[in-house]
């Protein structure tokens, strides 16, 4: 006979100090990962949000964060949103077709090992070398161009649009399409294909599927990867600066005026408040993702 | 409850190739009404292609399929009225467990109240109605089959499949859930088809148990007809156990070890052989003492099983299964000398190099 009982030995095993709580050093792990977001992060953030309260004489002053209302404070965060959405949208969709297709294919396939390693590249791939890449194919002397150009087809004949918000939003959407398709691929091989072959056994059709299954599904996903893309955009600068320099349609473009203007406007104070402006949103964006992102790992 | 209602269902001559592979090779079945047919088979042998097919999930390339009189091959799958429950991991996760079950019968129209309504009765069936509003993640295994058999069951389909249900779950709660699945399978009485690769699942569970390699019926018949005549030596070699012992044939019978055994093939020509014997069929004679003989050997293992003991006997060349009570088996520990003997009952004999140990 098996007989399950007290073990002979008792002991202070996993038992908290005499008198005390159990004091534990799990945390010492993430030791390193605070440090880094404290000092890179949190540091400058704290830094810029108090610099933003001073004026040019070190006194306390609220005049930078009323100068968000400038007018043309105001038209560059409408701009900026404006871009960064559409840039999220489109990417999002287009990305998400994108990776439609790739699950689609084979999980071994060239097809998806070619589409996420490109991906993984080309979503970091911005700021002056890429607005250069696109001058250099398909601007006013684009070799892209001047073939179109050779053969009748001119796509500059209303105006010159690389160089306005149009171009800008084509070039954002260059890393734009690759994030989505890494951010919301993992969401996509989540969903099992049992799932389908359920809705069809019990009745449903590929209209049903979507509607009823893998949409709901995904949608949070989707959102979410949305939310990512639309924070990345904000936030870019570097593209921006390189393809537009005259007008400054971006946010982070205003930052870079105020520290640099050109006319002796040197406003270091309403540069920590523009800054601080964009902090806030992209931090709500942010807080949005990880929420949504929370919900997607809790289903696929 | 043991009313049969269900429909035939009649698999005819079915034929699926993927590219150069020949998946089923002209598969012909019928399940009578009320049925449950066991399909087993090790993998790739065609028993889930031949599933899928009767599911509508997969297009036949030869072949007819019939319910109830009705040629349904060229039928999706979503207007067959057959219900499925798959491996594992078909719950929709973003609905609870009577959302999921009253799936099938909203894609039916049926109304919200009445959707629910079903919905909880099913989930009664399966004793899981207290779990009602809760999400795949927050069930074990085993809940979450037993609501893919409700949800299968709430759509009252004609037939049921059941694929490998089973299979993700742990001995404990999979024996348990099989016993659930045949006993809510009698009570609708519906026709079923389950596709297993696991012998004692088929044996326990099925009125017939098919026995399929490359693509084909090996054997079909009741479970102890299966077990105790297996009709090829496939058979007997993957269901259950079977001592490969070398012999010769002579007139009609096989002599293994200087034991004259009928067989259970007509129309054998002469000659070397191996006999299949279950292990049943040994039983152990005596002690062997320091006796000489063809059956003479020494035990090197007993395994206990419950009112039953598998003991391996070591005959020098050869390892020979026996499985005997176990009040008998114990008066023969490892390292004692025994004699062995063979039932005579009808064996089945493969042409081929022997084996050196049991299977």
């Amino acid at each position: 006979m098996i007989a399950a009982g007290n073990p002979a030995v008792a002991t202070n095993v996993g038992r908290p100090l005499a008198g005390g709580r159990r004091f534990s050093l799990d945390w010492i792990g993430v030791v390193p990962f605070l440090a880094y977001a404290g000092l890179f992060l949190l540091l400058p953030s704290t830094i810029i949000a108090l610099g933003a309260f001073v004026n040019a004489d070190g006194a306390f002053t609220l005049e930078n964060y009323q100068h968000l209302s400038r007018s043309y404070v105001v038209k560059s965060t409408v701009d900026t949103t404006v871009i960064s959405a559409v840039t999220a949208v489109a990417g999002a969709i287009l990305g998400a077709l994108l990776s439609y297709a790739i699950v689609m294919g084979s999980p071994n396939g060239v097809l998806r090992r070619l589409v996420v390693s490109a991906s993984g590249v080309l979503a970091q791939f911005g700021g002056v070398t890429l607005a250069f890449a696109f001058i250099a194919s398909i601007g006013p002397a684009g070799f892209v161009y001047l073939f179109a150009q050779a053969h009748g087809f001119d796509y500059y004949t209303h105006g010159i649009w690389l160089f306005e918000r149009t171009g800008l939003g084509l070039v954002y959407l260059y890393f734009q399409i690759p994030l989505m398709v890494l951010v919301f691929l993992p969401a996509l091989d989540g969903i099992k294909p049992q799932w389908r072959e359920a809705t069809e056994s019990l009745g449903g059709n590929t209209w049903h599927y979507w509607r009823h299954v893998a949409g709901p599904l995904l949608f949070p996903a989707f959102l979410g990867a949305t939310l990512l893309l639309f924070a990345n955009a904000f936030s870019a600068y570097a593209t921006a600066n390189a393809l537009i320099n005259q007008g400054q349609p971006m946010l982070s473009q205003q930052i870079g005026g105020a520290l640099s203007s050109e006319v002796g406007a040197f406003e270091p104070g309403f540069a920590k408040a523009i800054a601080v402006e964009m902090i806030v949103i992209v931090t709500l964006v942010t807080v949005l993702y990880s929420l949504l992102q929370r919900r997607t790992s809790r289903w696929l | 409850m043991t009313d049969r209602s269900g429909v035939e269902v009649r698999l005819e001559n079915l034929v699926r190739r993927y590219g150069t592979v020949t998946a089923l090779d002209g598969l012909s079945l019928t399940l009578a009404p009320g049925e449950l047919v066991a399909l087993l088979g090790p993998s790739g042998c065609g028993k889930t292609t031949a599933l899928r097919l009767l599911a509508g999930l997969e297009e036949a390339d030869g072949g007819r399929i019939v319910i109830a009189g009705n040629d349904v091959t060229g039928l999706p799958a979503n207007r067959r009225n057959i219900g499925m429950v798959f491996q594992a991991y078909s719950l929709f996760p973003h609905m609870v467990a009577w959302e999921n079950v009253a799936f099938g019968l909203q894609m039916r129209h049926v109304s919200a109240v009445e959707r629910k309504k079903r919905a909880l009765d099913m989930l009664d069936l399966v004793g899981l109605a207290r779990f009602a509003n809760r999400y795949a993640s927050q069930m074990s295994g085993g809940q979450q089959q037993r609501v893919a058999l409700a949800r299968a069951l709430a759509i009252q389909p004609q037939v049921l499949l059941l694929d490998e249900p089973l299979s993700a779950l742990d001995a404990k709660v999979r024996s348990r859930l099989r016993d659930e699945i045949r006993r809510v399978q009698l009570e609708v009485g519906i026709t079923t088809l389950f596709v297993t690769h696991d012998q004692e699942e088929a044996l326990a569970i099925a009125d017939r148990v098919g026995v399929m390699q490359s693509g084909k019926l090996e054997q079909l018949g009741p479970p102890t007809l299966v077990y105790s005549r297996p009709a090829t030596p496939f058979v007997a070699d993957f269901v259950g156990l079977t001592n490969r012992m070398q012999g010769t044939v002579r007139g009609g019978s096989v002599e293994v070890r200087g034991t004259s055994i009928p067989l259970v093939q007509p129309d054998v020509s002469d000659g070397p052989a191996i006999a299949l014997i279950r292990p049943e069929a040994v039983s152990i004679d005596g002690n062997g003492g320091t006796d000489e003989g063809p059956l003479v050997g020494t035990v090197i293992a007993v395994a206990f099983l419950g009112a039953v003991s598998r003991v391996t006997v070591d005959l020098g060349d050869t390892t020979v299964l026996a499985q005997l009570p176990t009040s008998s088996a114990s008066q023969h520990p490892a390292g004692t000398r025994v004699r062995l003997a063979l039932r005579t009952d009808p064996v089945l004999i493969q042409r081929e190099e022997p084996a050196p140990t049991a299977s």
